[in-house]
């Protein structure tokens, strides 16, 4: 038996029309957790580097996490994986919601879609009934409309359906999946289920998920919920409110905004307001907030409440979380009303809250530069929120200007030319960032921008307070209590932190800060693997799971034999092996810098050598490409060979020195290649 | 007088996370805690963010027919569908019943030795949309069913008690 893990995906190949039941190898499991890990796994097994995200040989892998289904609280994330017609790197989105613990009720781990569908189709996986089915009706339809469509179609009010809108459909690189409460809209994977002819997923699952060890897993499971209480009655003092509870930060409810409005660029990622917030404003805001958010909703099995549903005279009801409140709001350099009216219709069409405010304000910038004139943007209206919503059409539809547009900021602004590029300052690997402009460069931020590879900040970042405490008391009291901290010495960087000499961009040391991105990094890819939210876990400071429980969590569930040293292990084997795809696929160490303006004041000299650090600290070579013999040490042995015939060492600069002795094929490849129990399912072509 | 256990149920804090139902799940598995499926739960939770109808729902009374035709609600100018607060186990619905063997299911309270402090779904709504209280009330405590006495009464209810008694029977042979 099985046990957290269902032991079985779904293979569907959308060209023919066929769907698989296939068993998975349980070493696999060992090897890579499952999530985010064994997704990477199929990908580098599977994809190779000349395939391009609109190949139908591109894989699209919805993955439940590994503990998703079973009591622990949070665990709920559905990890979606494929290449990025955006970076033409791996795209892995997560969106939460009650998608992943109904696909392992219904008995799978993963759906993996392959080929491309002739006609637009959707796919109803209902235990062991799996269909395709004909979806040429949902052609257009909002994203839910077409959840509520397809449920009413299929009478079945319980069914989880991921789906995506127009933009999907459309192949706009920024398109997301979205179900529900949740989307996953990073890296334009929302565009390649599009490609693929794929509308939605709809699943029904009414079967068991198994634990190992149950009353121990229980006992974990309630002191993670007593811990999350105690968080809840104790907030952090000594940082921002949006910083002191856990969740996903708690937009829905909270009503102070000085955080996000000063910190946070405005516009095109340009203008800091650090005096926008004042009374006037929260009372004006808190009472628009209170009249759209009616109520505040959860994901699956999760206390928190970072969503919200919202009603608005101008909308349909929706749902949303979290910054989408005023990602839209501060690119239009508007108020928060059209912030809730712009995000829902938005959503309905299926695109990224980041990334598409700051394509419509990156726009608007070249059109009063004049390099986007009347022409590319006939009736172009002359209210400026009314251009934002005009943009959105164009972009969704790839109507004229739009086409451009709908293909990010990188990718637009040489489509357009003329000067445009200078304007694309806020991305890293072609894919647009939060729009954060700061001061002095920090050491620590600087690591985590340059080698995220889940391209979003909040998907690296987390634990570590943002600022210094005032005083030392604070600094102290802020510590005592400090459990997740994998070693003692975590605590001297903030004890130091606020002393004299202790400020960017001489701190921390480098060691440190190469300590220090690891831990939040690794955080993130457990998480990625296990499926429980980064909102209870890698991205808040003290959090209910960390490196000290999870190891019993995943080990009670699964039955693996499981210690800190072993998880972390994983996580990098995890982390590594994403490396290696994207170096395969040309990523070098030129894609890894944040935008020149990230930092007002920069440092290149202390930039360059903070890297190199953090290059050798991974076991990376100076191009940050994992050597052969770091990948040798994760069993990732397949992956150096492989490297090294594709002469991937010889481009950079520094060849690692690796053994002699020829190695004998690796087992763990091997261990895949073995032929897996297939049985055809009863599933048809509708 | 006889002890009466009341979980309150509060709809406007319902935050629709179906822990109550996971956790319900977990704790009625044999072995306990060894397995999850929401399906199995005896509290479920009407679930309709688009309208904003969050109902949590206690199992309640098996019933061997449905009503004489249906009513619906309308609250604070929501529609309420037909059965949404009604927490029977009836054969118009999918609603507690056991997905594997079709019996049906009903709340128990959690109760076992050593008694819990309160349900465990009570426990695990952080957000208190259920709560949980014991009054006194006039009148005896009844004897009340077992898990088993209540699937055997409803397959007697089902195919007829000489026809269940001759399977057992086979069955022990």
């Amino acid at each position: 038996m099985r046990y957290a893990e269902t032991g079985v995906n779904l293979e569907i190949d959308l060209s023919r029309g066929s769907i698989e039941r296939e068993g998975t190898d349980p070493e696999l499991t060992e090897l890579h957790l499952g999530g985010l890990g064994t997704n990477a796994r199929i990908l580098w097994d599977r994809v190779p580097p000349e395939m391009k995200p609109f190949d139908p040989e591109n894989l699209l892998i919805f993955s439940a996490g590994l503990l998703a289904g079973t009591p622990a609280p949070g665990a709920n994330r559905t990890i979606i994986s494929t290449f990025s017609p955006q970076t033409l790197l791996m795209a892995y989105s997560i969106m939460g919601g009650f998608w992943a613990p109904e696909l392992k009720f219904a008995g799978y781990d993963k759906v993996i879609i392959r080929g491309k569908s002739p006609k637009l189709v959707y796919l109803w996986i209902n235990n062991d009934k799996v269909e395709i089915r004909d979806a040429s009706h949902l052609q257009g339809k909002g994203c839910l409309e077409t959840e509520e469509l397809i449920k009413q179609e299929l009478k079945e009010p319980k069914a989880q359906v991921a789906t995506i809108g127009l933009a999907g459909e459309n192949r706009v690189y920024f398109a997301s999946i979205e179900q529900g409460r949740s989307s996953a809209s990073r890296g334009g994977i929302g565009a390649v289920m599009g490609d693929k002819g794929l509308k939605a997923i709809a699943v029904r699952g009414t079967k068991d998920v198994n634990v190992a060890r149950p009353a121990e897993f229980f006992e974990l499971c309630n002191e993670v919920l007593k811990y999350i209480q105690h968080r809840a009655d104790n907030p952090i003092k000594g940082v921002p409110p949006i910083l002191a509870g856990l969740g996903s930060p708690q937009e829905m409810s909270l009503h102070d905004e000085q955080w996000h409005t000063a910190s946070f660029a405005w516009g095109n990622a340009r203008i800091r307001r650090r005096d926008f917030w004042n009374k006037e404003i929260e009372e004006q805001w808190k009472g628009i907030q209170d009249r759209a958010v009616e109520r505040l909703i959860s994901c699956y099995n999760c206390p928190m409440k970072c969503g919200g549903i919202i009603t608005h005279p101008k909308l349909e009801r929706y749902m949303m979380k979290c910054y989408s409140k005023l990602t839209y709001t501060m690119a239009a350099m508007s108020d928060l009303d059209f912030g809730f009216r712009i995000a829902g219709l938005a959503q309905e069409y299926g695109v990224d809250g980041y990334t598409t405010p700051q394509v419509m304000a990156f726009a608007l910038e070249l059109y009063e530069a004049g390099i986007l004139t009347d022409k590319d943007l006939p009736d172009f209206p002359s209210d400026n929120e009314e251009r934002f919503f005009y943009l959105l059409e164009k972009i969704v539809r790839r109507e004229g200007i739009g086409d451009a547009l709908a293909d990010g900021v990188y990718w637009a602004a040489r489509k357009i030319g003329k000067g445009a590029e200078e304007y694309d300052h806020n991305t890293i690997k072609k894919h647009e960032q939060i729009p954060i402009k700061l001061g002095t460069m920090n050491p620590i931020y600087y690591l985590m921008w340059s080698t995220g590879e889940k391209i979003n900040i909040t998907q690296i970042e987390g634990q570590i307070p943002q600022a210094p405490f005032a005083t030392k008391e604070e600094r102290e009291e802020f510590v005592k209590d400090w459990i997740q901290v994998p070693k003692e010495e975590f605590k001297e960087f903030v004890l130091k932190w606020g002393e004299p000499g202790t400020s960017f961009p001489n701190y921390p040391t480098n060691d440190a800060a190469c300590e220090l991105v690891e831990w939040q990094e690794t955080m993130h890819y457990i998480d990625d693997a296990t499926g429980i939210c980064a909102g209870l876990s890698s991205f808040p400071i003290k959090p209910p799971y960390h490196i000290h429980n999870l190891p019993k969590l995943i080990s009670a569930a699964t039955g693996l034999d499981m210690d800190e040293a072993k998880l972390w292990q994983i996580a990098k084997r995890n982390r590594t092996l994403i490396r290696a795809i994207n170096v395969r696929r040309g990523m070098r160490r030129a894609d890894e810098k944040p935008p020149e303006d990230h930092w007002k004041r920069r440092f290149p000299d202390i930039e360059a050598k903070l890297l190199d650090d953090y290059y050798k600290f991974k076991g990376w070579n100076n191009q940050g490409i994992p050597t052969k013999e770091t990948l040798d040490e994760l069993g990732l042995d397949y992956v150096g060979q492989d490297l090294e015939q594709r002469g991937v060492y010889k481009n950079g600069k520094k060849q690692t020195p690796e053994t002699k002795k020829e190695s004998p094929k690796s087992k763990k490849a091997e261990a895949t290649k073995k032929e897996t129990k297939k049985e055809k399912s009863q599933g048809k072509k509708a | 007088m006889k002890k009466v256990k009341v979980i309150k149920i509060d709809v406007d804090k319902c935050n629709g996370c179906r822990a109550c139902e996971a956790v319900c799940s977990a704790f009625h598995a044999t072995p306990k805690y060894s397995s999850t499926n929401p399906e199995r739960s005896r509290i479920r939770v009407l679930f309709d963010p688009l309208r904003d109808i969050y109902i949590p729902v206690l199992a309640g009374e098996y019933t061997e027919a449905e009503c004489n035709g249906r009513e619906l609600y309308t609250i604070d100018g929501k529609v309420y569908d037909e059965c949404s607060f009604c927490r029977a186990s009836c054969p118009s619905r999918k609603l507690f019943k056991d997905p594997d063997s079709d019996l049906p299911l009903k709340c128990d309270m959690c109760e076992e030795e050593p008694p819990l402090p309160e349900p465990l779904c009570v426990q695990w709504c952080l957000s208190d949309a259920l709560t949980y209280e014991e009054r006194e009330e006039e009148g005896e405590e009844e004897a009340k069913p077992g898990e088993l006495e209540i699937g055997l009464e409803s397959l007697v209810k089902k195919h007829g008690a000489k026809a269940v008694m001759d399977t057992v029977a086979r069955m022990s042979k």
